[in-house]
C-alpha cells in the first residue's frame, strides 16, 4: 500500500524545493547555530567579573562560656571580600551535590560542622571545593579559597595547617554549556518541522496543493511520511553542526552515541505530525492562523531548551511534563550530559507513543479533497 | 458507454443551490464547454465529475466509476488542470514532469511533454518564475503525464494575456486532433466557441442552454433582422407602406425590421428609397452567441467586463 518509491520522489521535490529556498535554509540550519553562539558566548563568558560561589555553611559554631562563637561567618566573608568570588550561601536542609548538579552551579564550598571546634582547639580540618573540570573558573576559586585559608592560619597560629582543602569535582555536566547544546537541539528539532507543517497545511489548501497531490497516487500517508524524512535529515544535519559548534568553540562536554539517532528520528516525526495535526484542526474549525504559535511557543521556552527547568518556579515545572518537547529535551540530556541511558529509553517511550498517537491522528483527521 | 454521464446533479454550500439539479452527457472525442459568469456552478460542477468534491444529490458517471467513491482509481486515467492552478514554488517544469512520472510509475518523456504544451523554453525556470501562462501550461503537461484520455480544464485562460490565450488554444486544438475527450469551463464567450463542439450554458447553479453554439443561437435568438439608421417619421412611412413588422429602436436611432424571408429586406429598402427621406447606414444581424448569453444569463457575474468577447458581433452587410 505505502510506496517507496513515490515517498522518495516526493521527498526529492521537497527537499530541493527547501534548499533553493535560502530563507528556510537560514531558519532550518544556520538560526540554531546562532543561538548556540549567542547564548555560549553570554553565558560561558570566563573569567571577566565575578563568580559565583555556591556554599553550605554547615558549621555549629562552639560555645565557650555562654557565648557562641563562631569563625565559619567570619571565613566566608572574607572569600566575599576578595571581590572575585561572591558567595551565596545555600539552605542546610538541602542535599548540596544534588542542589549543584539540578542548578549546574559549577562553583560550590562546604564548611564543615566542626569548622569552629577544631579551629579553636588547633584540629586540622578541610573546606570542601566543588569545582567543575570543564569549567573555566574552577582554578580561580581554588586559588582564592587556598589563600583565605593561609590567611586563616596564618593570622592565628603562626602558619600551622589548620584549614585545609578538600577538592572535589562536580560532574562534568555542570556547565550551562552541556545544557545547552541539547536543549538548542531540541529547539531545532521541534521548530522546523512544526512551523514548516502548520503552515504547509493552510498555504497547500489555500492554494490547492492538497487537490493536485491528491490526483495522483501519491497517498497523504506517504507524503507526510516524506516531510518526516526530509525533517529527519534536517535536524541530523541540524545537530551535528551545533554538536560541532558547542564542543569546537565552548568546549562543551557531552557524550556523543548511538542512543541519540532514536531521538533524531522519533522527534522530527512528532513535531510534523503534531505541527500537520495543529494546521488541519485549525483549518477544520476557521481557527486564526496563531493558534500554531499558541501551541508552539509554550514548548518552545518550557521544556528546558534555553535553560534547565529546575530554573523555573514550581508549577512551569509540573507544567513541562504535558509538553512533548520536554521528554526530548530531557531525553537527549539524559543521553549527552549524564549517561543516564534509564532515563533517556522511558524518554523515549513517553515520545513513541506521543509520536505514535498524533502521527495516526494527523493522517486520519487531514483531507486531501473537500467535501 | 458515455465518458461522462451526470444526471439531477445537486450540491449545496449551506443555503446556497450551488449546483440545482443539472443533466448532460459527454461523447467520446468531444470537448465540451461549461459556460457562465462567475459563481454559476462550474467549479463545483467540474470538481464533482473529477473527484475532489462530494455531490450532494444526482448521478455522476465518469468512466463508468463513481467518482467520490472511486477517486483514487479514477485519478489515474483523467487529467485535471483544477482553476488557478499552482505548484511548488522551486521546482521546475521539467522536474515537475518527472515527479508526476515517478508518482503514477510510468516512464515519460518530458521534453515530448513540454513540446506538446509549446513549453520548450522554460523548462528550467522555477516555478514562482513562470509567466501565468507558462504556468498553465505547466499545469497542461502534468494533466497530460498519465496520458489520459479524458481532460478536464477549469478556466484554463483566465487572466492571461491574448497571446498567451492563443497558445492555450493551440493546445487544446492539439489534444482535441489527437482524440481527447475535453470538458472545458470558462467564462470568455469566445474560448467556448472557439473550442467546444457542444457548449451548456450554466446560470445559477442550472443549465439555461446546451448544444452546438448555431443550435443554441437559432433556438434562444430571434431571427435574423434588418437595420436602416433613420427616424421615426422614416419607420411609420415603411410601416405604412409594407407588409412589414417594424419596430424603432429611438435611443439608437434605428428601424428594426425581423424578416421571415431574406426577400422582405427589399421591400423594406424600397420603400425607404420611395419616401425621399433621409436614411444611413443599413445592415443586417443575427442574434450571436453574446446576444443570447446576454438575454440567458440574469445577472452577468456583477463585473460586466468579465464577459469580455475578443471578436465583435458579426455583421452582415446586404449590398
Ligand atoms: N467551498 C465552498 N463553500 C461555500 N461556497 C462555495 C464553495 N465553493 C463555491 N461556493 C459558492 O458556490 C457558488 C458557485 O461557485 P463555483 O462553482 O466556484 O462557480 P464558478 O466556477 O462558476 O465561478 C458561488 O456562489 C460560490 O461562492
Ligand atoms: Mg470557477
Amino acid at each position: 500500500m505505502v510506496s517507496a518509491k513515490r515517498i522518495y520522489s516526493d521527498f526529492k521535490v521537497y527537499s530541493r524545493g527547501y534548499l533553493r529556498n535560502k530563507f528556510g535554509l537560514f531558519f532550518g540550519l544556520i538560526f540554531p547555530v546562532i543561538l548556540i553562539m549567542i547564548f555560549g558566548a553570554i553565558f560561558s563568558g570566563g573569567g571577566s567579573g565575578t563568580i559565583n560561589v555556591y556554599a553550605q555553611n554547615q558549621d555549629a559554631g562552639l560555645e565557650v562560656s555562654g557565648q557562641v562563637l563562631n569563625y565559619s561567618t567570619q571565613y566566608l566573608e572574607a572569600i566575599n571580600f576578595t571581590g572575585t568570588l561572591k558567595v551565596i550561601t545555600v539552605d542546610n536542609s538541602l542535599n548540596f551535590t544534588e542542589y549543584m548538579s539540578k542548578n549546574s552551579i559549577e562553583n560550590g564550598l562546604i564548611v564543615p560542622e566542626d569548622f569552629t571546634a577544631s579551629y579553636v582547639m588547633h584540629q586540622p580540618v578541610n573546606v570542601t571545593v566543588y569545582t567543575n573540570p570543564s569549567g573555566s573558573t574552577g582554578g580561580t576559586v581554588l586559588g582564592i579559597v587556598g589563600a583565605i585559608n593561609n590567611q586563616f592560619n596564618l593570622g592565628a597560629f603562626n602558619g600551622t595547617t589548620i584549614i585545609s582543602t578538600t577538592q572535589e569535582t562536580v560532574g562534568a555536566q555542570e556547565s550551562y554549556i552541556d545544557f545547552l547544546v541539547p536543549g538548542l537541539i531540541g529547539f531545532a528539532i521541534l521548530v522546523n518541522p512544526m512551523f514548516s507543517l502548520v503552515e504547509i497545511s493552510s498555504i497547500y489548501k489555500k492554494n490547492k496543493l492538497f487537490k493536485q497531490l491528491s490526483l495522483t497516487p501519491l497517498t497523504k500517508m506517504e507524503w507526510l511520511i516524506a516531510k518526516i524524512l526530509w525533517y529527519i535529515v534536517l535536524s541530523s544535519a541540524s545537530f551535528l553542526l551545533m554538536a560541532a559548534v558547542g564542543i569546537a568553540l565552548f568546549g562543551a562536554n557531552i557524550t556523543l552515541t548511538v542512543w541519540l539517532i532514536p531521538f533524531l528520528f522519533l522527534g522530527p516525526m512528532l513535531f510534523a505530525s503534531l505541527g500537520m495535526l495543529v494546521g488541519t484542526i485549525t483549518n477544520l474549525l476557521r481557527l486564526p492562523g496563531v493558534i500554531g504559535n499558541a501551541v508552539t511557543f509554550p514548548m518552545m521556552f518550557l521544556s528546558g531548551t534555553f535553560f534547565p527547568i529546575a530554573f523555573m518556579p514550581e508549577y512551569l515545572q509540573t507544567f513541562a511534563h504535558v509538553l512533548p518537547l520536554f521528554y526530548v529535551v530531557e531525553g537527549l540530556n539524559n543521553v549527552m550530559v549524564y549517561q543516564n541511558y534509564m532515563g533517556a529509553a522511558v524518554d523515549l517511550a513517553v515520545i513513541g507513543v506521543i509520536t505514535l498517537v498524533i502521527f495516526v491522528l494527523a493522517v486520519k483527521l487531514f483531507k486531501w479533497r473537500e467535501d | 458507454m458515455l465518458p461522462i454521464e451526470v444526471s439531477q446533479l445537486r450540491k449545496n454550500y449551506g443555503d446556497l443551490k450551488a449546483v440545482d439539479g443539472i443533466s448532460f452527457t459527454v461523447k467520446e472525442g468531444e470537448v465540451f464547454g461549461l459556460l457562465g459568469p462567475n459563481g454559476a456552478g462550474k467549479t463545483t460542477t467540474i470538481e464533482i465529475m473529477e473527484g475532489l468534491r462530494e455531490r450532494d444529490g444526482g448521478d455522476v458517471k465518469v468512466l463508468g466509476l463513481d467518482p467520490w467513491k472511486k477517486g483514487y482509481e479514477l485519478h489515474k486515467k483523467i487529467g485535471v488542470i483544477p482553476q488557478e492552478f499552482t505548484f511548488f514554488e522551486k521546482t521546475t517544469p521539467r522536474e515537475a514532469i518527472i515527479y508526476y512520472a515517478d508518482l503514477f510509475n510510468i516512464k515519460v518523456d518530458p521534453d515530448q511533454i513540454l513540446k506538446d504544451v509549446l513549453l520548450e523554453e522554460s523548462t528550467k525556470t522555477y516555478f514562482d518564475e513562470l509567466s501565468g501562462g507558462q504556468k498553465r501550461k505547466t499545469g497542461l503537461a502534468l494533466s497530460l503525464v498519465n496520458s489520459p484520455e479524458l481532460l478536464f480544464l477549469d478556466e484554463p485562460t483566465t487572466g492571461l494575456d491574448p497571446n498567451a490565450r492563443r497558445a492555450i488554444w493551440e493546445v487544446i486544438r492539439n489534444l482535441k486532433a489527437k482524440g481527447k475527450t475535453i470538458i472545458l469551463t470558462t467564462h470568455y464567450l469566445d474560448e467556448a466557441q472557439q473550442l467546444s463542439d457542444r457548449v451548456a450554458i450554466m446560470d445559477h447553479g442550472h443549465i439555461v442552454a446546451m448544444g452546438t453554439t448555431s443550435e443554441i443561437i437559432q433556438k434562444h435568438g430571434s431571427g435574423e433582422r434588418l437595420t436602416i439608421q433613420g427616424t421615426q417619421k422614416l419607420a411609420d412611412y415603411i410601416k405604412t407602406n409594407t407588409e412589414l413588422q417594424v419596430d424603432y429602436d429611438k435611443t439608437r436611432g434605428e428601424i428594426v425590421i425581423p424578416l421571415q424571408k431574406k426577400i422582405d429586406a427589399l421591400a423594406g429598402l424600397a420603400a425607404a428609397e420611395q419616401s425621399g427621406l433621409e436614411w444611413g447606414q443599413i445592415q443586417t444581424r443575427q442574434d450571436s452567441l453574446d446576444d443570447v448569453f446576454v438575454k440567458l444569463v440574469s445577472e452577468p457575474a456583477g463585473e460586466q467586463g468579465e464577459m469580455a468577447v475578443e471578436q465583435k458581433p458579426k455583421k452582415k452587410g446586404l449590398f
